[in-house]
């Protein structure tokens, strides 16, 4: 056996000020070639164990460091970032941060310049990484002007321009729309297959890269908690940490089925191989139009009716927008980045004013924009809102807490009970909350804004996310440049497509209308007994 | 939601299909000639054929933008110098007693002064913002490169960043828009929303650099010497340069821009003058009538 391409010898490592260690004796090897998961709730070591692979744990953060590194037989101890770097290729989160040049070339070149590539190597090597990337249409394009798909797309060139062998991703898909989260898992795909590019992935949406995958890593805690083969690591996730579970594998661990899927296809092919894939495909059915406006629209929370928002000697991001949402109705609004989505909302909170059209509100609108962060002004959670906004969103206990210190969760929370002030809003909005968050986050969210919704609030979610979508609405929209391009209630819509469905719905053909793994398996549960009776 | 940035960005014109460092070169011209002179008509000349220039770069948008923000900071010098200023003849105005100033006696050559500062300072506003809109900034820091890289990357990372924080402040804004109105107001507020922004760059600033420390910034050797044959624009827009200068600098050598404010105004039109300005302004836009190969 060759010598692995990155160990980690009982590494522990605690951050500065930090009460506990954010790795805890981790112990694991990876040879060349592998595409490796690292699966884990938010705040239990992925990222930390990125950072330690490529040297800026400790080097650069500092703090309490036990065991050893070793990236291509180089000990971390002894070498630094930069020298690690030649042979670690790094892509974090948020994109903007990896940009660092104004044009792409330049970003492109700069990797290579700072390793003392020649003139020649630097133009050669960033033809050759944008044509590998698809992104040689962008060279020239300034970098604060592309889509979030696009930074991602020209971080990861940055990344890979030197050839480095392995690569360290984190939650590299967590801004983007589904289309562009899945042409980059397959390029990760194609990277690790025609060029052996090991590939080390942090990622909370499991069912996006798991077929991918050679093995898993589950992180709890710190420490590793399974170390598997995608199948073993879905059994295991089964037992001991089900918000780990693809919905796939919980579609069939609520079924009764084993073992668990890995994947869309594999799931097909065992539900018809044991005579349980519901007949009749959706993808035959006509396309949902947009709906008819409702005649009560004056009763509705929020009523838009011809809504156009044309940039001055720019293009028009709202095209002629008519939706009705009632009090008590959540809607997931979806699309590509750039479809219209926020500038959607930020019309329905009065941001933003309509340059043709009317926008009528039944009361005051809550708006959340992406990043609860942004709202976070003082030193105190109980600075930030009032002592009952606080209590109704379940941080009464957390009020001397500096609200930066909040888990993803809490601060979601925190930020909804900023909006949301002392008065209920007759509509709250919310631009894609789950970025960032693991499953069991977004299961919170999606129960408070059910909660919120029973009360008789009106809710709409702009969200990538269709699993989210499920959980959380009862109606969908499909936004697509500026214009609603289908408008049905959530069964319908996510039930029918190829990206925005959710898996379940997607192993089922979108049979019965089935979005979430619950009702998938009550589908499949009659089916199961005929078969178990044979 | 703003569809134009004040940022670099490729277009179709011949100073963009200039290579940065002689596209910085003509810049520098027009900075330098903008000093040197002080007439009036030499210095409306050379405006008008900037302005144009802008149009012609495909930039024109930057025009009311950058007078409207002259005029801000042209307007209170023009002010300043009438009432601060003791010199010159013609008084058109007394204002009385002015305390420590003496008395207030406003004169007409202090105002014509204020007015031609104003206007090269409007001309130097408008001149470097169409530079900063026209010229590759990553090109004329690779450029620098060779003498400082990390000098010459934090200058780079600095003007990347610039769009990235003004993109964080107005979503900053725009949060604080959607909070009920019942926290602070008035200037408490804007302290507490500046702690946030700072706070969040600050964070902003770790990730990169963490992302430059991966990348090798911190061993970064001398960057490499680039062979590129020169364009026809990069040969225009030098000999356009050369000649600003050249014009500028004879102009003020040969007295062809005489300008004098005290203690009475001086500003003759001879024979030089007439041929000074016309010769600044075809010097400044020849270099735009050649449109080949100006495609990105």
């Amino acid at each position: 056996m060759t010598a692995p391409l990155l160990s980690f010898e009982r590494v522990s490592f605690t951050y500065p000020g930090a009460d506990a260690p954010a790795l805890s004796n981790v112990s694991l090897e990876i040879q060349a070639g592998e595409f490796c998961l690292l699966a884990g709730l938010s705040g239990h070591g992925k990222s930390t164990l990125l950072r330690a692979a490529c040297g800026l744990v400790p080097h650069f953060h500092g703090g309490r460091f036990a065991g050893s590194v070793k990236l291509a037989g180089l000990d971390s101890r002894e070498h630094g970032v930069a020298r690690l770097g030649t042979f670690a290729g790094v892509l974090f989160g948020d994109p903007e941060t990896q940009l660092v040049m104004n044009s792409v070339r330049a970003e492109l070149a700069l990797a290579l310049e700072s390793r003392g590539h020649g003139a020649a190597a630097v133009a050669r090597g960033v033809e050759e990484v944008a044509l590998a990337l698809g992104i040689d249409s962008l060279l020239e394009r300034a970098t604060h002007e592309l889509s979030g798909g696009e930074k991602q797309r020209v971080a990861l060139g940055a990344a890979l321009a030197a050839r480095p062998r392995i690569v360290l991703l984190d939650e590299p898909t967590s801004q983007l729309d589904p289309v562009a989260g899945d042409e980059l898992i397959g390029l990760l795909r194609r990277l690790n297959q025609d060029w052996e590019t090991t590939i080390l992935l942090a990622e909370h949406r499991l069912e996006r890269c798991l077929t991918a995958a050679d093995r898993v890593i589950a992180l709890e805690r710190g420490r590793v908690a399974c170390d598997a083969d995608p199948r073993s690591f879905l059994q295991w996730a089964a037992r001991r940490s089900p918000a780990l579970q693809t919905p796939g594998a919980k579609l069939f661990a609520v079924a009764g089925l084993e073992p668990p899927p890995v994947g869309v296809r594999q799931a097909r092919t065992r539900l018809r191989e044991d005579g349980l894939l519901p007949a009749g495909d959706r993808s035959d059915r006509p396309a949902l139009a947009p709906r008819r406006r409702s005649r009560r629209t004056r009763l509705a929370a929020l009523s838009m009716r011809g809504v156009w928002y044309e940039l001055r000697d720019g293009p028009a991001i709202l095209r002629g927008v008519g939706l009705s949402v009632a009090p008590g109705e959540t809607v997931a609004l979806m699309g590509r980045n750039g479809a219209g989505k926020s500038t959607l909302l930020r019309h329905a909170a009065g941001l933003l004013e309509p340059t043709r059209g009317r926008i009528d509100r039944a009361g005051q609108v809550a708006l959340l924009l992406q990043n609860p962060g942004d709202y976070f002004l003082h030193e105190r959670v109980d600075e930030e809102a009032s002592v009952e906004a606080l209590r109704a969103a379940g941080l009464a206990g957390l009020a001397g807490r500096n609200p930066r210190d909040l888990s993803g969760g809490e601060r979601q929370r925190l930020a909804l009970a900023i909006v949301s002030g002392t008065v209920q809003p007759a509509l709250l909005a919310l631009d894609e909350p789950t970025r960032g968050m693991d499953r069991e986050a977004k299961a919170q969210l999606a129960r408070e804004l059910h909660r919120r919704a029973e009360t008789g609030q009106a809710v709409v979610v702009a969200t990538h996310d269709p699993e989210f979508a499920a959980a959380c609405a009862s109606r969908a929209i499909l936004l697509a440049d500026g214009r609603v391009i289908a408008d049905a209630s959530a069964a319908e819509l996510l039930a029918g497509g190829w990206y925005f469905a959710t898996e379940t719905a997607r192993i089922l053909g979108g049979s019965g209308g089935a979005l979430l793994p619950e009702q998938g398996a009550e589908l499949l549960a009659p089916r199961a007994r005929v078969e178990v009776a044979l | 939601m703003g569809h134009r940035t004040l940022f670099y960005r490729r277009m179709a014109s011949p100073l963009h299909a200039t290579r940065a460092g002689v596209g910085a070169l003509w810049a520098t011209s027009l900075v330098a000639a903008t000093l040197l002179l002080y007439h009036p008509l030499a210095l409306l000349a050379l405006l008008a054929a900037v302005l144009l220039a802008a149009g012609r770069a495909g930039v024109g948008w930057l025009v009311p933008r950058a007078l409207r923000t002259a005029l801000i900071v042209a307007l209170p010098i023009v002010a300043v110098n009438v009432l601060v200023s003791r010199q010159g003849l013609t008084v058109f105005a007394r204002v009385g007693d002015l305390g420590p100033f003496g008395q207030g006696n406003l004169t007409l050559e202090a105002f014509v002064y204020g007015a031609v500062i104003a206007l090269k300072l409007t001309l130097l506003i408008v001149i470097t913002t169409l530079a900063g809109l026209a010229v590759d900034p990553d090109e004329l820091l690779r450029a620098f490169r060779r003498l400082s890289f990390r000098s010459a990357l934090t200058a780079s990372l600095a003007t990347r960043m610039l769009p990235v924080l003004a993109a964080d402040a107005q979503r900053l804004a725009e949060a604080q828009r959607t909070r009920p109105r019942t926290g602070p107001r008035g200037p408490r507020a804007r302290v507490l929303l500046l702690g946030a922004v700072i706070g969040g760059s600050l964070d902003r600033a770790l990730e990169v650099a963490a992302t430059l420390e991966v990348r090798g910034f911190a061993s970064a050797p001398r960057a490499p010497r680039t062979a590129r044959p020169w364009s026809r624009h990069d040969l225009a827009f030098a000999a356009s340069a050369v000649a600003i200068l050249a014009i500028a600098l004879v102009g003020r050598m040969a007295g062809a821009a005489f300008f004098n404010a005290y203690p009475t105004v001086e500003m003759p039109i001879n024979t030089g003058t007439l041929v000074l300005a016309p010769a600044l302004f075809l010097a400044v836009l020849l270099p735009f009538c050649d449109r080949r190969g100006i495609e990105p």
